[in-house]
């Protein structure tokens, strides 16, 4: 029953993995025309996300579950924005521009900013120098809290240098291994769900 | 309870306040702490600096108002420096939140330097997908933006005669606090052999430095420092620069609290005689 989906995902997959490596014109052309429904499918994407936003919300209210008076705010948020985009467009000065930068602008900023108080906190309590590589941690993050602030520069002219070795050597050298494992990991599951092997996207475990 | 317990157990209600008052005091009472430039914001600079005159710069600008602190100074002070060396300018974004920011700010970069929308820069607006805009964008720039943000198809807009897709452009700037950084250096960089340099949020930049080791970067912009740093280059005195004390006292109190509470768990293990 799942012979039809399989079949896709194995010719779509290698087809687009040998339009990527084919310059001919006439094949990009062709690359051309699937990635414009590539563009569509994302379309839907977000209305297929809309909807099941609404749903899930939608449930909520009808459950009376706790905190439904939240999922009364997200479903009116979404269909006034909504509505303000369709009928007054997006242009500056329109009702969404003014909402956007009057409520999701500051507000999403608030909850970023929530962050550092968070982060501070959770530093003081975190960074306790109970062994070897705890300590080495905690030297580190010391270094390049102040290293890469101007004030670093200010206590000792050495710490801009020693941030720039940390980040030019370990660092380099980690993100390097981790960048190459995280490919060689993307080409192997690719490759598995092109071949059949990888089914769960299906939605179901066979 | 001993003083080193106390400390151990310090209400996080008195770090909050001692963060708030670390933020604050700086943006209203500014020291202007210097600032060097570091070889990666250099690097981005000569870059752009150095590109022929008359060249377009496409600039990808993926972020959304929770990391506008850092981004958006980034945005306004690069930009000013692609108008002074009257270069094309085209920008888009990835981020359906985008617009809204990215709109202002280059609408205020433009009015610093006296520029004039589809004259001298296009602000293309929102498209879903990173990879297949950005794919799309190489055959055609027209099929994935066929109007620009403000419904003006891209033929009648004077800077974009002549831009049919990435061979037209000089350099790509990219802004992000995503993955949107890799897609463009899979796709811009690797397939399409584009220059580019990266703007990112601080905590992504270090992400990026195998990056510049292979070239693949040209310049790699990190956080509201790196965009201080531009900023300075550029002899501005701009939003990034004037936030750097804040960002300089918080984390001399986040290193303090971090060293004191090292102290104390010290002083702690001592008192009850545990290694």
């Amino acid at each position: 029953m799942y012979l039809g989906p399989l079949v896709l995902t194995f010719v779509v997959g290698t087809v687009l993995i040998a339009l990527y490596f084919i310059p001919n014109h006439a094949a990009q052309e062709v690359n051309a025309q699937l990635l414009l429904w590539a563009t569509i499918v994302y379309a839907f994407a977000l209305i297929l996300g809309s909807v099941s936003l609404m749903g899930t919300h939608w449930r909520k209210i009808r459950l009376r579950a706790e905190g439904s008076f939240f999922s009364w705010v997200a479903i009116v948020a979404l269909v006034a924005t909504t509505l303000m985009g369709v009928v007054w467009g997006v242009a500056e000065k329109s009702p969404l521009d003014r909402f956007y930068n009057a409520v999701n602008s500051p507000l999403a900023s608030t909850m970023f900013a929530l962050l550092a108080f968070f982060i501070a906190s959770a530093a003081f309590r975190a960074f306790r120098a109970r062994n070897v590589e705890a300590t080495l941690l905690l030297v580190t993050a010391v270094v390049m809290m102040i290293g890469r602030v101007s004030i670093g520069e200010f206590i000792w002219p050495g710490f801009p240098a020693l941030t720039e070795w940390l980040l030019d050597v370990p660092n380099l050298a980690a993100k390097r291994a981790i960048a190459i494992g995280v490919g060689l990991g993307a080409i192997s599951t690719a490759l598995k769900i092109i071949l059949g092997i990888e089914r769960s996207y299906l939605g179901r475990q066979r | 309870m001993s003083l080193a317990d106390r400390i151990l157990r310090l209400d996080r209600r008195i770090i909050f306040i001692l963060v708030a008052l670390g933020t604050a005091l700086p943006l209203l009472v500014p020291v202007n702490l210097p600032i060097t430039v570091t070889p990666r914001v250099e690097a981005a600079y000569d870059t752009i600096d150095q590109l022929p005159a008359g060249s377009t710069v496409l600039f990808s600008l993926d972020y959304e108002p929770d990391v506008s602190a850092e981004l958006q100074p980034m945005t306004v002070a690069i930009m000013r420096h692609c108008f002074r060396k009257n270069f094309k300018v085209v920008a888009l974004t990835l981020y359906p939140a985008g617009p809204g920011l990215v709109e202002p700010a280059i609408r205020i970069a433009a009015e610093a330097e006296h520029k004039v929308r589809n004259k001298d820069y296009a602000f293309l607006g929102y498209k879903s997908g990173f990879q297949t805009v950005m794919i799309g964008m190489g055959e055609s720039i027209r099929s994935q933006f066929p109007v620009d943000f403000y419904g003006t198809p891209l033929d009648s807009i004077p800077v974009m005669r002549g831009i049919r897709n990435y061979g037209e452009i000089a350099l790509l700037v990219n802004l992000t606090a995503s993955s949107a950084a890799d897609y463009w250096i899979q796709f811009a960089v690797g397939r399409y052999r584009k220059p580019m340099v990266l703007g990112a949020t601080a905590v992504m930049a270090t992400d990026y430095y195998p990056y510049l080791s292979s070239k693949q970067l040209l310049g790699l912009i990190g956080g509201m420092k790196g965009a201080a740093e531009y900023e300075k280059r550029m002899d501005l005195f701009g939003d990034a620069r004037r936030g750097m004390d804040a960002q300089s006292l918080v984390h001399v109190i986040v290193t303090l609290l971090v060293i004191l509470g090292n102290v104390a768990l010290f002083a702690s293990r001592r008192g009850t005689g545990t290694r």
